[in-house]
């Protein structure tokens, strides 16, 4: 369970996040929806405590972000939209990595990585060196350390991108066992076809602002548009910086 | 097992399979600076050498002009070669070191006792002539006194009478201490060797892993990122000390190469100064790791941290130079500042002095205050947001 409550962020002049509230609840998939440079990225960045707001709050399983940053930090899996591996590493190290810098102990650590590598496919691949990996295993193998330590809440930075067809289809199943599996998913894109079909919960980011917050077909009813992509272009105003 | 433990083993595991890593801290970094010293002090050496002892091949114009003295000069050293037509333009177009020319007069003036003139073609801006021309002069200097002194006595008085006073040098150089012109330069390799061996480690750390965005994944584990920092100071010490290591062991090794009894020097290189120098260089290997990391942490890529090493490489130098240029007294407070202690604390063992355990400790202790001090700095730019975003 994820709360944003009134979250302010400016760089300079510019209020990249200006008052965002939502939550994300357990066994829910919940997408936040904005055009580019809306503050999706920002946003995510404060729940994953990699930045401080300015002003408001983060409550993860009701631990607020701002007094216990690494219990937080314990309580969620992050796929950010950095998701650079170490090259001189194989996959499996990478994976490894992660799992003691979260404190897994390693026997459980094993355990899970063995069931990461099944689910997300990596068994040609584990054993061989990051460098020269193709998007999709760069992904695979980032989501796995993400992954490692079990979290309760799981955040994915624009999850898809950069990703073929079979890719995106898989990536999509697999959050779609996530929320089977009672975890609260948080994911941003600024595709709405991924958004409509895979979310229970849908937040539009525009400008910095929430501008709607509701199951995708209480939007549709909302707006009168019977269609989602006309819905959401009359939601944020303009069509700009939306990809069908 | 401890986060920072967790974070040195890695970066140490995966450096060690970085072929450029391993090849600059443990050959490039540290072989280069001995193999440098040892060809450049050996030419050194070898020319004053020649320069000093060796037959002095000079052009003579007029020869015929002075049969006796050329013979004296000959006994002394001199290998007159055949005369140049243009004897400044020779000189000028550093054609030969010095030409040495006497005037057709030079006879008339010898028989009816007047001073004769020879003339030494020089350019005293080329330093390296210097001892070329002061050998010439002295030779004929001491044909002159001669020739003065047998003139006196055949006139029946004292050859003493022309020579009323007398210097007596007593030069109070050691061997050691003559050499220590030429090794002062010695410590500054020693530094660089740390600053090389664990510049590429640290620009790859922190610029590099934000270049390559892997820092902003590291950062969402829950770990303190200062905690982070001395797992990867950690790392870059153990390579940078290894490049020490293998430098020190390389110069106790090329020091054997290093002809310095022909000068009459001897220079304490041995197991134990090895160590001394070991222990002395400690303090730096932190402070140069932590100094580099800040630096790449400030930096907004791999290419501009490089640069900014490459300027701050100089500042290491600035302690010889200047020791060099205003030789000054060694003094205690010295050894209380990180950089000059190790150059005053290595030149001094070098030479055979000695260096107390007192001077050792404030060494230690002041290079590690201020090592510490530069992590703290560096740990507060790892703590901030800024850091890991590379975007």
């Amino acid at each position: 369970m994820i709360q944003v409550e009134n979250l302010h962020k400016a760089f300079g002049e510019v209020r990249a996040v200006d008052g965002v509230s939502f939550a994300a609840r357990d066994g829910e998939i919940t997408g936040l929806l904005g055009p580019n440079g809306a503050g999706k990225t920002t946003t995510l960045r404060m729940l994953y405590t990699l930045m401080r707001p300015d002003s408001g709050r983060v409550l993860v399983d009701g631990i607020d972000s701002g007094i216990d940053p690494l219990a937080v930090r314990k309580r969620l899996g992050v796929l950010p939209d950095a998701r650079g591996l170490y090259k001189h590493l194989t996959a499996r190290e990478n994976i490894d990595y992660f799992a003691r810098l979260q404190g897994v102990p390693a026997g459980v650590a094993a355990h899970r990585r063995d069931t990461l590598i099944k689910v997300l496919e990596m068994r040609d691949f584990v054993d061989r060196r990051a460098e020269g990996f193709s998007q999709g295993q760069r992904v695979k193998t980032a989501i796995a350390r993400a992954l490692i330590h079990d979290p309760k809440n799981v955040i994915l930075d624009e999850p898809t991108n950069g990703l073929d067809v079979m890719a995106t289809r898989r990536m999509r199943q697999f959050m779609r066992d996530l929320r089977a599996e009672g975890r609260c998913v948080l994911f941003s894109s600024h595709i709405m076809q991924e958004v409509a079909q895979l979310c229970d919960r849908i937040v539009v980011i525009a400008k910095g602002r929430v501008v709607a917050d509701e199951p995708p077909e209480a939007l549709r009813t909302q707006t009168g548009e019977s269609n989602l992509e006309e819905a959401f272009v009359k939601i944020i105003g303009s069509g700009e910086g939306l990809a069908a | 097992m401890n986060s920072s433990l967790v974070v040195f083993l890695k970066e140490f595991r995966e450096n060690l399979r970085d072929r450029r890593t391993v090849l600059n801290a443990l050959i490039t970094g540290p072989l280069i600076g001995p193999l440098i010293f040892v060809m450049l002090i050996n030419v050194m050496i070898s020319r004053q050498l020649s320069q000093a002892e060796g037959p002095l091949r000079l052009p003579v114009i007029g020869a015929t002009n002075a049969p006796n003295l050329i013979a004296e000069l000959r006994q002394q050293g001199l290998d007159p070669q055949p005369p140049v037509a243009d004897p400044i333009a020779a000189v000028r177009n550093r054609d030969v070191a010095a030409v040495l020319r006497i005037p057709p007069a030079f006879g008339e003036s010898w028989h009816t006792g007047e001073p004769a003139q020879v003339e030494i073609y020089y350019d005293s801006s080329r330093r390296e002539t210097q001892q070329v021309v002061n050998r010439l002069k002295e030779m004929v200097q001491r044909y002159s006194r001669l020739t003065g002194a047998m003139r006196l006595v055949a006139r029946g008085l004292s050859s003493t009478l022309a020579s009323p006073v007398l210097v007596d040098e007593r030069d109070q150089s050691t061997p050691q201490s003559r050499a220590g012109a030429l090794f002062s330069i010695l410590p500054y390799f020693f530094v660089l060797t740390v600053f090389i061996g664990g510049m590429y480690l640290a620009i790859d750390l922190t610029a590099g892993e934000r270049e390559r965005q892997s820092l902003e994944p590291l950062f969402v584990n829950p770990v303190a990122p200062w905690r982070i920092l001395l797992g990867k100071v950690a790392a870059i010490c153990v390579f940078s000390a290894c490049s020490l290591l293998i430098c020190i062991v390389a110069f106790t090794v090329a020091g054997r190469f290093i002809p310095t009894e022909k000068l009459g020097m001897a220079l304490g290189l041995g197991p134990v100064f090895a160590v001394e120098v070991l222990v002395l260089m400690l303090p730096l290997v932190l402070l140069i790791a932590a100094l580099e990391t800040l630096v790449a942490a400030f930096s907004k890529s791999f290419r501009e941290a490089q640069t900014y090493l490459s300027l701050l490489m100089l500042i290491p130098i600035l302690p010889s130079i200047m020791l060099s240029l205003f030789p000054v007294k060694t003094a205690s407070w010295m050894y209380a500042v990180p950089l000059l202690s190790q150059q005053v604390a290595i030149t001094e063992l070098l030479l055979g002095g000695s260096v107390t355990a007192a001077q050792i400790g404030t060494c230690l202790v002041c290079g590690f205050a201020v090592a510490a001090l530069m992590l703290a700095v560096t740990a507060r730019v790892y703590g901030s947001e800024r850091l890991a975003i590379s975007v």
